[in-house]
């Protein structure tokens, strides 16, 4: 397992992405798997940094880690983000009703709607203090 | 992301490339937001758009609602990632999209 540990805040994103993203292009996923993993990176990522800690980082504390591993056989990517913030299900919120029309629908709430469509699975626990969500997507 | 605006008549065009994401997506509604209330068409090419988020389908709802009140929206151009992105969300449905 491969780990970065960041202060959860905007400034940190890019290397984050690019933590994850230098790992899943290493197997040569197709482009629209590429951008489905890149994109639940940014809705996960944003999440903490936007909500997890809602009075600052400046204490140093406010942290993420996001730890990746695919596995040689299957390339199934197992990602996983870590925050010590106010404990928060992001899979508790009801699915947007996407039969609805422009007029009807609600602008927002799409973030975790796309990272449930595009992983094979995504888990919620809240472990010792952290917010963990393990998802896993198989890349071939 | 650049967003090129060209307006003909009533008619604006806002050429999208690169990403729309939660950096950019401000940009990206300024841009929709500044075309003007006397606009009844809204194109918006998007040959050159690699990604977007949720952030900057957000943008893309709140214009859709914006060009129902004063006429209508196309979308033209979208390649086939970002297509799966408006397809597993409804927005499919509720876009004119263009191919």
């Amino acid at each position: 397992m491969n780990e970065i540990r960041v202060t959860a805040t905007m400034a940190e994103y890019d290397r984050v992405l690019r933590f994850v993203m230098d790992q899943v292009e290493a197997v040569n996923p197709s482009p629209a798997l590429g951008m489905q993993i890149e994109l639940v990176v940014e809705e996960i990522y944003v999440n903490i940094a936007s909500y997890a800690y809602p009075d600052g980082n400046s204490d140093g504390k406010g942290m993420a880690v996001v730890q990746t591993e695919i596995s040689s056989d299957t390339h199934e990517l197992t990602l996983i983000f870590k925050d010590w913030g106010s404990k928060f299900n992001p899979l508790a919120k009801p699915d947007p009703d996407i039969t609805l029309s422009a007029d009807e629908r609600e602008i927002g709430g799409l973030g975790i709607f796309l990272v449930k469509n595009n992983m094979d699975s995504v888990v919620y626990e809240y472990v010792d203090g952290m917010n963990t969500l393990t998802m896993k997507k198989r890349l071939d | 992301m650049t967003v090129a605006n060209n307006i003909e008549g009533t008619t604006a065009t806002l050429t999208v490339a690169g990403r729309v994401d939660t950096q950019t997506s401000g940009q990206l509604e300024e841009a929709i937001k500044g075309i003007g209330t006397d606009i009844t068409k809204l194109i918006l090419d998007m040959a050159g758009l690699e990604y977007i988020s949720s952030s900057g389908l957000r943008v893309i709802l709140m214009a859709q609602k914006m060009m129902n009140k004063q006429g209508e929206m196309i979308i033209k151009n979208v390649n086939s990632e970002v297509y799966e992105i408006f397809d597993i969300t409804g927005f499919a449905d509720i876009l004119t999209i263009e191919q």
